[in-house]
């Protein structure tokens, strides 16, 4: 079967297969869901008022009708009522979403900006001492935890020249936008470190495939200068990889980078998820996971479009 | 043990042993009481001293030894590390080798249960499980083996499916072999190569999960040491002691470093080829 085709009729069933795991994972945690809600409170009730709590959210209906109830609510989006913020679900996460896709295109700008130029570099000058240089670097970036590299950074700071990142109340890109790049651009670095470091050594590893192509020989033998044959000829080849790990990679970006809004105390997605687990907020965790999953699912599918596009041997159904 | 030989002859590859091994030995005498003081005895006069002949990395806000503590956090984490890809690899292994094995549609229906999985950033269904099971080291191991079981079984099916279509798989199969008999001569034994590269790689991935985790506070629970828990607890002290923020910090980064630099030596000789692919 064509592999756009396949690929675009599992989609929904993978969709479904999230809303599944997400569904009976939150049935999963031990302890019964009013109590979750209500908290401590839920010991005041009496046996009718949990009874008829228990009517009024549908939790006396078999499970599967449950799912189903929550599965057409979801269509609907309704992805229920958070107890923590005492909104809707969906317009919780809408709120924080700005800020996660902020940080997602400012690193994934960072990464690019750095990673393309320099896995081009290292690849025109392989194993020579500038290649290695660029190729430690790269190691470095990717064995780095976030939260290390992001606590040298709070440190550096710190100690250099007496200033800590901006923290406590965030200021939205279109209120501020000096104070609110003055907040995001180490969280960006962050982040933008180890994805520069994986831009870094798949664009050096597939220029050194193009470069070894015989397409690029015979641009060599018709007299192209050096660097008409890297940039011109080769890098857009080489890029395709680069379309695919940039891709992937801003999916999960869209996930909330957990750890480093932690650091940086940054109200985004991630975040949004951790608290949400630890008030036990399961409303919240379960439309968040989704939410999620449902975004980087999208991003993966418009990646592989774009691959098949760029590469027309998938299309072919080649792989 | 020839593959041994060729990584240690690999200069990144003998780095990175270099590396793995002294964590393996510090680990192991951390493991058996050798550090230089109780890691988790508090030194109340002692407390937030720089690194001396007496507290080598330095102690705490407690007064407890740092050196001591990473030696016992290294252990947890390279536990959880070896114990979550062993439930990975193992788990993975066998439904890749088994989507590959009966095709159709099982191929389809396992395959597309590992896409569901996929579809989760590894630590949204870290937390997601820690959400179920309540933080901990087993649960870190859960979760880490379950987020990293789609990567191996996807890793097993490709090159199974392959063989499987070979003559001598075929052979074997009119010889009237059995099929445990056939999937693990020949098909399993034929798979250790991509396996250990994705084995060496998946132990730095499931060491930065690992850190990350117990950094968040969903991982090992103090007082236990472990090195994310440590550089969580250094953030609030770094400019009055920085020194408990640039120990576990190094410390969490050599170690996914070693596991890095032999990863790749292993890649480089078993696939020539590809010498650099996105994990």
């Amino acid at each position: 079967m064509n592999y756009l085709l396949q690929r675009l009729l599992t989609f929904p069933l993978v969709l479904l297969g999230v809303s599944l795991l997400v569904f009976f994972a939150i049935r999963l945690v031990p302890g019964d869901a009013i109590i979750a809600m209500l908290g401590t409170e839920a010991g005041l009730l009496t046996d009718a008022q949990r009874a008829s709590l228990a009517a009024y959210f549908g939790l006396d209906q078999p499970v599967v009708v449950q799912y189903g109830r929550w599965l057409a609510g979801l269509f609907q989006g309704n992805l229920g009522i958070s107890t923590t913020y005492g909104k809707p679900v969906l317009e919780v996460i809408i709120a924080r979403f700005p800020l996660t896709i902020e940080l997602a295109l400012l690193s994934m700008v960072i990464a690019l900006a750095v990673g393309v130029p320099a896995g081009v570099f290292a690849a025109t000058r392989n194993n020579r001492p500038s290649d290695l240089v660029v190729r430690l670097f790269a190691m470095l970036g990717q064995s780095t935890p976030s939260f290390v590299f992001g606590l040298v950074l709070i440190y550096l700071l710190s100690v250099n020249f007496h200033v800590l990142p901006a923290m406590g109340s965030f200021t939205p890109l279109f209120v501020d936008p000096l104070g609110n790049l003055a907040q995001m651009i180490l969280p960006s670095i962050t982040l933008g470190f180890a994805f520069a470091a994986a831009v870094t050594r798949i664009s050096r590893s597939a220029m050194l495939d193009v470069l070894s192509d015989d397409y690029v020989r015979t641009a060599r033998s018709k007299g192209a200068s050096q660097r008409d044959v890297v940039w011109k000829h080769a890098l857009p080849n080489a890029l395709i990889p680069v379309v695919t790990l940039s891709g992937v990679e801003f999916g999960y970006l869209l996930g909330g980078a957990v750890i480093v809004e932690q650091i940086y105390a940054l109200p985004g997605l991630g975040r949004l998820t951790l608290d949400a687990i630890s008030q036990r907020d399961y409303a919240l965790v379960q439309g968040a996971v989704l939410f999620i999953a449902f975004n980087f699912l999208v991003v993966n599918l418009l990646v592989d479009l774009a691959y098949a596009a760029l590469d027309p041997r998938i299309r072919l159904g080649g792989r | 043990m020839g593959l041994l030989r060729a990584v240690l002859r690999h200069p990144s590859g003998r780095i990175g042993a270099a590396i793995i091994l002294l964590f393996l030995v510090v680990a192991a005498l951390g493991a058996i009481g050798l550090t230089p003081h109780d890691p988790l005895k508090q030194y109340v006069i002692d407390r937030l001293k720089p690194p001396s002949g007496t507290y080598w990395f330095g102690t705490d806000l407690l007064g407890r030894d740092t050196f001591s503590r990473l030696m016992l956090g290294i252990g947890e984490s390279f536990l959880v590390a070896f114990a979550s890809v062993a439930v990975a690899a193992t788990a993975g292994t066998v439904i890749g080798l088994f989507a590959a094995w009966w095709g159709h549609l099982w191929d389809g229906i396992l395959m597309r249960i590992m896409d569901v999985l996929l579809a989760f950033p590894a630590i949204l269904l870290a937390l997601l499980i820690v959400a179920i099971e309540g933080p901990g080291v087993a649960t870190s191991i859960t979760a880490i083996g379950i987020v990293y079981t789609p990567i191996f079984a996807r890793v097993v099916r490709a090159p199974a499916l392959a063989l499987k279509g070979r003559e001598f798989v075929e052979a074997a199969r009119t010889f009237g072999s059995s099929q445990p008999y056939i999937l693990s001569r020949h098909l399993l034994l034929n798979l250790v190569a991509p396996l250990t590269v994705q084995i060496t790689l998946a132990l730095a991935w499931a060491l930065l999960t690992e850190s990350g985790l117990s950094f968040l506070g969903l991982g090992t629970q103090p007082p236990a040491p472990s090195l994310g828990v440590m550089l969580a607890e250094s953030k609030s002290m770094m400019t009055r002691a920085p020194w408990l923020m640039v120990f576990p910090g190094l410390t969490i980064m050599l170690a996914i470093l070693g596991f890095n630099l032999f990863g790749d030596a292993l890649r480089d000789i078993l696939d020539p080829r590809t010498q650099e692919r996105p994990a």
